[in-house]
């Protein structure tokens, strides 16, 4: 029943991001989206990743997001290229779109009507921190550490592309 | 009974919400939402099917996820700023100087 709350409101808020005109309230439909997403994470029994949802993504990159936002001040669309060809009209991006929802539709039956395979959880479900914690510094140590680069890299490319030139 | 299939059903939903995003959305800071919309279907998919299978793998992997998320936030945002900065536009259509 939860699943069905939850999951009804991750694809209107996300159906509404898409819909919006001012980024402004696209990011903060989103950050309901993930408050979604975080109470399915709690319904799979996983606590931990839940709480980095909120923290992690909902906390600190939609913050980054809507800092831009305000920054560039530039909230709305061009409404006049909008009206002069609506983008869903537009012959290219309408085809390889339609294509693309086809692909996922055909998808979804498939993955419906392949009901009876996988069926319900199992019971006992890895959900302690502490679990994960172990694992992540000793079988996946290095995929951590390689992490802590690609923040690195990330950080120091977002500092010199967003820098202005001094002449 | 909620089965993993919901799960997966849900997840590629949103997924296709993201990818419709992508397609439909002519700025480019909802672009980069909508890659978010996608990236956190792909998470919910990794957890189910960690929940599913037992496994902690799902759960340590969606870490992974959002760390390449935030980095991706971040170097997008950054490269959007440059734009902006260029023309004053967020409209992917006013720079294809590197299309052929």
């Amino acid at each position: 029943m939860l699943f069905y709350v939850f999951a009804a409101v991750a694809i209107v808020a996300s159906l509404l991001v898409i819909a919006q005109r001012n980024p402004i309230y696209s990011v903060l439909l989103l950050i309901a989206s993930f408050g979604a997403l975080s109470g399915l994470y709690v319904l799979l029994e996983a606590p931990f990743v839940a709480v980095i949802q909120i923290i992690v993504y909902a906390g600190a990159i939609m913050v980054l997001f809507l800092f831009v936002v305000m920054l560039l001040n530039a909230p709305h669309e061009e409404t006049e290229y909008d009206e002069r060809v609506h983008p869903l009209l537009r012959a290219g991006p309408m085809r390889f779109g339609a294509f693309l929802a086809a692909a996922l539709a055909v998808e979804l039956v498939w993955a419906l009507t392949k009901g009876g395979e996988s069926g319900a959880f199992p019971s006992g479900a890895i959900s302690s921190v502490k679990t994960i914690g172990q694992l992540l510094f000793t079988d996946y140590a290095f995929a951590f550490e390689v992490t802590s680069v690609l923040i690195l890299v990330a950080m120091v490319g977002a500092v010199v592309l967003a820098r202005r030139e001094t002449h | 009974m909620v089965t993993l299939n919901h799960y997966l059903v849900l997840s590629a939903i949103l997924f296709a919400i993201g990818t419709a995003g992508v397609f439909v959305r002519r700025n480019l800071i909802t672009i980069l939402l909508s890659i978010e919309i996608m990236l956190n279907a792909v998470n919910l998919t990794f957890v189910a099917f960690g929940r599913a299978l037992g496994a902690a793998a799902g759960q340590i992997i969606v870490v992974f996820v959002m760390t390449v998320a935030a980095a991706e936030a971040a170097v997008g945002l950054a490269i959007v700023i440059a734009l902006f900065r260029h023309r004053e536009s967020l409209n992917p259509d006013s720079w294809t100087a590197l299309k052929w």
